[in-house]
This record gives structure tokens, C-alpha cells and sequence, in this order.
């Protein structure tokens, strides 16, 4: 009894664990688009923000390298899947003694390394350009065309494996018969092996653009001179990356869920169609009943208006509100700047402090004290250390210059001690501390409305 | 319309096996014939030739009288219904049947007619809509049918195209193909392994051994005259007793046996004669088998019953030959004359010389 359900509780755990694994990356990477940071993380969490999305449309070399990715993509289906389909239709003609070697030699081009068919490719091209005297300008030195060679060489071989397995299940008979009822060889091709073929055509068209697409190591040879996505995305995380790339991944992703559920509901109709025949041929219902179309079966509607709704809710959420949001994060940095900047004065001042010890004032002295025992007025050092500061001191040394009038009151925001009155006679709070409760509850959603905007106005 | 078909010296090969072995056979226009054999005899090879799907090694095929050496099957006068009926899964049924008129260009309403009337004649109207998978084993046979007349074939060739059908559906499905040949008027083919089928409906049935064909006659010959030891074991129940001729008169053979001396006919095909000395084999039909009392009949031994089962028509006794412990099958009318005879030692049997048959030794049908 124990035993199995601590057998259950690993087994889950494990599961768990595999998900985490799987999937851990891809979320934190779909967060990272939509925090305002200008660095790709998720904390800390700054606002909530579409703007990524536009900071990806206005990449230009990023939207060249897509719609190159998409074009080659494209090309590669139209030269892999005819290859691969002639190679499987080949292969299941030939005697069984011939097979194993034309297998081989076909599939050899998965086994050789993409960096190798890329130069290869680019060699045998660049051999036959000078053939025929071709200037740099011609197709044989166009990335596009020579990509779409280079990686065509072993995505139809993925093709054809694609395609073997799903002749391997045709009845030849089909065929016979097919040629019997006085069909030519054209017409059995086109009527009965190709309609069979079809969603292996489908399967072998979407491998052979995924592929295409996520390709990377023929590519970067065979690109010469242009781009695709996944040279730009490399070239990018060399020189630095921003959340667009999130953003973009986000797309991808977003694009794929989308077309695997569709796939999903297809799927399903299918298996119900199928479910019903055999109760026909069974005799246990006496018609198939007419499927409605695909377009108003309420699993695709409710898919769409799922879609609609949370595409509307990200977009709301990110646009409105986010440059409020932004100004006070802003704020806050410049405050914990600020502090900063004092803590720094005050080090100062206590060196100065410990330098003429001789004559020391009593206000120095106290302070000294004060940075050992917790004395009434200091609290605001007490969060110096929190590991917050060290990320603003880090990144924000630019900003230090900025003037920061007015903000020093934050500096005391997380301090308990903000509850009491902080004594006047401190040396470093030289500026009146009317209204510095206010900014105590700083995260209080009212602010949002009140304050920001008055800050607002005094800049 | 409809044509002859001749194989004239057939020979089949595969490396070295041999599927055919010099077949003759001449099939005469708008006949029922069927090919009858065991399993692996070579009857659908035989029938692949004819359609075009293979060249036969030597020999030739003339369909109307026209070689059909060099001819592709979708240019020759045939349609071939397959062992697995080969529909076309991912079209409906009307689409099917009307497969031969659409690779002729023939236009879709024209083709929806004919369908129609097809639908009609196999029993099916109204049904060519649905996809072959909605269809019963028995529905699916008949469209393969369809499928086939459609293309108005003068030879039609199926090949056990009833083997996947129950009892039931097979015997109506028999009855149905013999009124649709008789309808159609055109050549069948066909092939069987099971023997009630070609005798039933055949005009002309040819056995089949290892590629060879041993005897093509009518129904009621194949039966009661086989020429050969295999066809008489293959064809039907036999007992059978094994011996030599002692001698051979007016066409009754003398022949001595284990179970004492067995006077039989001969064949009347020259090709199975024999003479005295051969070693033969005596063939009796258990029906032909009966208990006897006094001397009215020719061959005459003593039997004790072993095993015996009742089915309401027909009593099957089995019996074992008391000299030699030789084991026979008997059948006869429940006609009320006799009851059971469980447990009875040393009933005197017999057969009449006319009811037995003396061929010689061969090949025979496995057990
Ligand atoms: N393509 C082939 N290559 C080699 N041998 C073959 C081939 N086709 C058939 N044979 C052999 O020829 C023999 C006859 O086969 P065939 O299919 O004609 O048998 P059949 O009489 O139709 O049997 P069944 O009643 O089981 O259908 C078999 O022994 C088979 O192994
Ligand atoms: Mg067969």
C-alpha cells in the first residue's frame, strides 16, 4: 500500500521533473518577452509589456533573415518531396538484391555532417559557376539558391523515409487492379498511389520545412552573402541579444501550438468518421451522418475564440498602462540611485570622519556608532545589502549622474523603522522629511493613480 | 459479348520452381469454368497470366482467338475480381464501380447512371455514396463485382473471391455470381479450393495439381469419373484400398488387396488404363459403401463399427475392416430402415463393382 504510493508519488515526481526539464527553458524564455527589461530575464520583473513584438518587426535584418528562412523553406519542400517520393517509389521497384546498397546511398546524406554538405555544396556549385564563367552575380553564387540545394540534399533523404513507410503499407493489389479496369501507368500513379500518399506528402512537406527552417550548419556555408533566421539569431547572440528574440520565439511557438491543435481537432473528426463506418459495417447503424464542416465544429470555434481572447488580453495588458509602469520602475531605480549615491557621501564623511578622529565631532561619532548598533535614524541602511542594490549599482552606473531631486524619500521604503518618525537631527537627511510617510507604501495600487502622475508634472 | 480463352502448352516459371506445367485448357465463350485445387497449385498464377500480370515462360494465351503475348492487362478483355478484391479505400462506392469508365474519360453523369444500374443488379441500390469501409464483407464482394463487370470484360476472372465469407453469405453469394453469369452472359473464371463451389456452379471444372491440370470435365465427371488417383482423393470422400490387378475383363478389374480380392471398373479414359500386374488403387464412395445381407453383391467384407454420427439426413458410420483393421467412412439415407449400430462386431459389407473405381497409383490429396 506505502510502498505503492510512494512508487506513485516518484513516478510523478519524475514526470514532473521530465516537464520541468522539457518545457523549464521554453517558459522562462516566453517570459522574458514580455518583461520591459532591455536584457532577456525574468527578474527581476520589471512591467508587463508587448513592446518586444514591435522592437522584432522593426529589426529589418531580423525580418530579412524570416522571410529567407520562410523562401528557402518553401523551396526546399518543392525540391525535397519529389526527390524523396521518386527515391521511395524507386526503392520498392528495385530487386531485393540491388535494395540495401541504393538505400544506403541515399540515406548517406543524414549520416554526413551538415557542415560538410554545406561546403560541398558550395564547392561543387562554385566549380560549376566557373564552368560556365558565371560572374558572382549568377545563381550558382546566390545563398538562397545554393541553401536550398544544400539542405534539399538530405531533407529529401528524410523525405523518402517518410515515404517508404507509408508505401510499405500499400496493397500492390490496388495498383493491379487499378491497371485491370484498363487505367494506364499515369493515371494508376494519379488516382490510386498518389491520394494514398497524401497525408504522407503532407507529413514529409512539414518535416522538410521545419527542417529547412531550424537549419543551421549547411546554411551558414551555403548563405554566402545573405541571411536566413538562424544565422541572424547566431550573429545576434554574439554581439547581444534584447527580448525581441523572446518575442520571436514566442511567435514560433505560439505558431505551432496553433497548428498542432488544429491538427488535433482534424485528427479527432477523422477518428469519429472512422468509428462510425465500422458500426456501419458492423451493422450496428445504418448511415454515416454528414459531418458538418470544418469551419463551425465547435471544437475549432472554441479553439479560435480562445485564441482571440487571449491574444486580446496580452495585447490590452501590454500596451496600456506600460510607460506608468515603466516611470515608476524607473523612479524606483533612481531612488535606490540615489541611496546609493548617499550611502557612497556617507562613507565619505565617515572617512573623513575616522582621518580627523582627533577633533571629532559628536555628530561623526554617533554616526560611527550608529553603523554597529542599531540607533534610531538609520534604518535606511539597513536594506543596503540586500542583493537588489547590487543589481541597480551594476546597471544603472549611467544614470548615477542624474539628478535625482526629490526621491530621496524612497530610500527608506523596506526599512520597518519608516513607521516611526525618523529623527530630524541626522546629518544626512538634510532635506525637509515632510511627506516622507507617503512614500512608504509605495506598491499601494492607489499610487498609481495619485502620486505618479504629480511626479509627473514636478519633472 | 464474350470470348474463349486457350492456354496452349503453359509453362510457368519462378527461378526453379514451376508453377505451371504445360497447362492446356480451352475455355469456351460465355462458360462458367472453374480451376479447383489445393492451396499453392498454381490456380492464381494461372489466373495472373491470363489477366497479363505475368508472362508465361513458354507458351501462349489467346483470348478470342488473338495472342495476347506483348499485351499489358489494362489492354486486354479481361477483369480480374482479386483473392483480397483490392477496393479502393479512399473512394466511394459509385466511384468504385465506375473506375474503368473515369480512366476512359466517360463524364461523371453518364458515370453515376451506369453506376446506378450496377447498384441495381448486385442488390445494393441507393448505397454509392458510402466509402468501402462502411460496407459488410458479403456488400464488399458483390462491388468488387460490379467493379469489374463495369468495365464490360469479356472474360471475367475471380479468383476465390467468396474464401473470406461465412457459410451463410457464401452460399447466397454462389447462387448470386451463377444468375449475374448467366445474366451477363460473359466467360467466368473461376478460382476455388473448395469443391462444393465448383461443383455447383460450373459448366467445366479443371483440377489442378503442383502446376499441373488433371482433368477438366463436367461436375457429375469430375465426380464419378476421375481419371487420376489425386482427383478421385481430391474431389469428394473416397475410401480407398491400395492392391495389384490380378486381371482385367470386359472392363472390370480384378484386383487383390489386403482386404481380400476387389473386383472394380476401370476408367474409361485410355490415359488411366490398367493392366494386370499394376499397382493400383481401388476408389469407394462411403455412399456407394452399405451393409449387406446374403450374396447380392460383388465385393463383400466383414466390418465392426467404431464411431458413428447422426445428422438427421444422413447417418456417417465408421468402420473398421476386420481383416486388416483398415479404417472406412460409410454414409447412408436416414430412411428410417436401420437404426444405430454403436458397438456392432463383424457386420458383413459391401460395394458393387459398378460403385467402385480402379485407377492407377499417384499422387494423392493430402489427408
Ligand atoms: N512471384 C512469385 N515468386 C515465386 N514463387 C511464386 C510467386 N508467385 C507464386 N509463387 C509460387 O507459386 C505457387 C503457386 O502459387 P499460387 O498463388 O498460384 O497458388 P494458389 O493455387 O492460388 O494458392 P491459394 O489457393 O493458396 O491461393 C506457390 O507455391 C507459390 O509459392
Ligand atoms: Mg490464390
Amino acid at each position: 500500500m506505502i510502498q505503492g504510493r510512494i512508487q506513485n508519488f516518484l513516478v510523478i515526481g519524475f514526470v514532473a521533473l521530465f516537464f520541468v526539464y522539457l518545457f523549464g527553458p521554453l517558459i522562462v524564455m516566453g517570459l522574458t518577452a514580455f518583461n520591459t527589461s532591455g536584457f532577456p530575464r525574468v527578474s527581476p520583473w520589471e512591467c508587463f509589456t508587448v513592446e518586444w513584438f514591435d522592437v522584432l518587426m522593426e529589426d529589418t535584418r531580423l525580418v530579412t533573415g524570416v522571410r529567407n528562412s520562410l523562401l528557402i523553406g518553401i523551396g526546399v519542400v518543392i525540391l525535397a518531396v519529389p526527390i524523396g517520393l521518386a527515391g521511395a517509389l524507386m526503392l520498392m521497384q528495385i530487386g531485393p538484391r540491388l535494395r540495401p546498397w541504393l538505400y544506403t546511398v541515399t540515406i548517406a546524406p543524414i549520416l554526413v555532417p551538415g557542415v560538410v554538405l554545406g561546403i560541398s555544396t558550395l564547392l561543387f556549385w562554385d566549380r560549376i559557376g566557373l564552368m560556365f564563367g558565371a560572374g558572382e552575380d549568377t545563381i550558382f553564387y546566390d545563398g538562397i539558391f545554393l541553401t536550398i540545394v544544400g539542405q534539399a540534399t538530405f531533407i529529401s533523404a528524410y523525405a523518402m523515409l517518410i515515404f517508404i513507410a507509408r508505401l510499405q503499407r500499400f496493397d500492390p493489389a490496388l495498383e493491379e487492379a487499378a491497371l485491370d479496369l484498363g487505367a494506364s501507368h499515369t493515371q494508376t500513379f494519379r488516382k490510386i498511389l498518389l491520394p494514398f500518399l497524401r497525408p504522407a506528402i503532407g507529413s514529409a512537406a512539414v518535416l522538410a520545412f521545419l527542417a529547412s527552417f531550424e537549419n543551421y550548419n549547411t546554411t551558414i556555408f551555403t548563405i554566402v552573402s545573405s541571411s536566413t533566421l538562424t544565422t541572424v539569431l547566431a550573429s545576434k547572440v554574439r554581439y547581444g541579444i534584447d527580448p525581441s528574440i523572446s518575442a520571436l520565439a514566442v511567435s514560433i511557438v505560439f505558431l505551432t501550438l496553433v497548428g498542432a491543435v488544429l491538427y488535433e481537432i482534424s485528427k479527432r473528426r477523422e477518428t469519429r468518421r472512422a468509428r462510425a463506418q465500422m458500426a456501419v459495417a458492423r451493422g450496428e447503424a445504418t448511415e454515416v451522418k454528414k459531418q458538418r464542416p470544418f469551419l463551425t465544429e465547435p471544437a475549432f470555434i472554441l479553439f479560435v475564440l480562445i485564441v482571440v481572447a487571449g491574444l486580446g488580453t496580452v495585447y490590452f495588458s501590454g500596451t496600456v498602462g506600460v510607460e506608468e509602469c515603466k516611470i515608476i520602475v524607473k523612479e524606483q531605480r533612481q531612488a535606490e540611485i540615489k541611496r546609493k549615491v548617499e550611502r557612497r557621501q556617507q562613507q565619505q564623511m565617515f572617512q573623513s570622519a575616522v582621518d580627523a578622529q582627533s577633533e571629532s565631532s559628536s555628530d561623526q561619532e554617533e554616526t560611527q556608532e550608529d553603523s554597529k548598533v542599531t540607533a534610531k535614524g538609520t534604518e535606511g541602511y539597513q536594506s543596503v545589502f540586500s542583493p537588489g542594490n547590487l543589481q541597480g549599482e551594476v546597471e544603472t552606473e549611467a544614470e548615477e549622474e542624474e539628478p535625482v531631486k526629490g526621491t530621496e524619500g524612497y530610500l527608506n521604503v523596506f526599512s520597518p523603522g519608516n513607521l516611526v518618525n525618523p529623527s530630524s537631527d541626522e546629518p544626512d537627511e538634510e532635506k525637509p522629511v515632510k511627506g516622507t510617510e507617503g512614500y512608504q507604501n509605495v506598491f499601494a495600487p492607489e499610487n498609481l493613480t495619485d502620486q505618479v502622475p504629480a511626479e509627473n508634472s514636478g519633472n | 459479348m464474350s470470348a474463349d480463352v486457350k492456354l496452349e502448352s503453359v509453362w510457368i516459371r519462378f527461378g526453379d520452381f514451376i508453377a505451371a506445367r504445360d497447362v492446356n485448357l480451352h475455355i469456351k465463350g460465355g462458360e462458367f469454368f472453374t480451376i479447383l485445387g489445393p492451396s499453392g497449385c498454381g490456380k492464381t498464377t494461372l489466373l495472373r497470366a491470363v489477366s497479363g500480370f505475368l508472362t508465361p515462360s513458354e507458351g501462349s494465351v489467346l483470348i478470342g482467338g488473338e495472342n495476347m503475348a506483348g499485351i499489358g492487362p489494362n489492354r486486354r478483355p479481361t477483369a480480374l475480381i482479386f483473392q483480397n478484391l483490392a477496393l479502393f479505400p479512399l473512394m466511394t462506392i459509385w466511384e468504385n464501380i465506375t473506375f474503368s469508365l473515369e480512366v476512359n474519360g466517360v463524364r461523371k453523369a453518364q458515370r453515376k447512371k451506369r453506376a446506378d444500374e450496377l447498384l441495381e443488379l448486385i442488390a445494393l441500390p441507393g448505397q454509392g455514396e458510402k466509402m468501402v469501409s462502411e460496407l459488410s464483407g458479403g456488400q464488399k464482394q458483390r462491388v468488387a463485382i460490379a467493379r469489374a463487370l463495369c468495365a464490360q470484360p469479356e472474360v471475367l476472372l475471380l479468383d476465390e473471391p467468396l474464401s473470406a465469407l461465412d457459410l451463410k453469405l457464401r452460399q447466397h453469394m454462389r447462387t448470386e455470381l451463377r444468375s449475374i453469369q448467366q445474366q451477363v452472359g460473359i466467360t467466368f473464371i473461376y478460382i476455388t479450393h473448395d469443391q462444393g463451389e465448383a461443383l455447383t456452379m460450373s459448366d467445366h471444372v479443371a483440377v489442378m495439381r503442383e502446376g499441373i491440370i488433371e482433368q477438366v470435365s463436367d461436375g457429375t465427371t469430375i465426380y464419378d469419373e476421375p481419371d487420376t488417383a489425386f482427383v478421385a482423393s481430391f474431389v469428394g470422400e473416397n475410401n480407398r484400398f491400395a492392391g495389384k490387378v490380378a486381371n482385367v475383363t470386359d472392363g472390370i478389374a480384378q484386383v487383390s488387396t489386403p482386404e481380400g480380392s476387389i473386383r472394380a471398373r476401370c476408367s474409361k479414359n485410355p490415359d488411366s488404363n490398367v493392366k494386370t500386374g499394376d499397382d493400383v488403387y481401388v476408389f469407394v464412395r462411403p455412399e456407394s459403401l452399405r451393409f449387406v445381407s446374403g450374396n447380392s453383391i460383388d465385393n463383400q467384407m466383414k466390418a465392426s463399427v467404431y464411431h458413428e454420427e447422426f445428422e438427421g439426413n444422413m447417418w456417417q458410420v465408421f468402420l473398421d475392416i476386420s481383416s486388416t483393421r483398415k479404417r472406412v467412412k460409410m454414409s447412408y439415407v436416414n430412411d428410417g430402415s436401420i437404426r444405430s449400430q454403436s458397438g456392432e462386431k463383424d457386420l458383413p459389407v459391401g460395394f458393387s463393382s459398378d460403385a467402385a473405381i480402379v485407377l492407377p497409383q499417384g499422387p494423392l490429396a493430402a489427408e
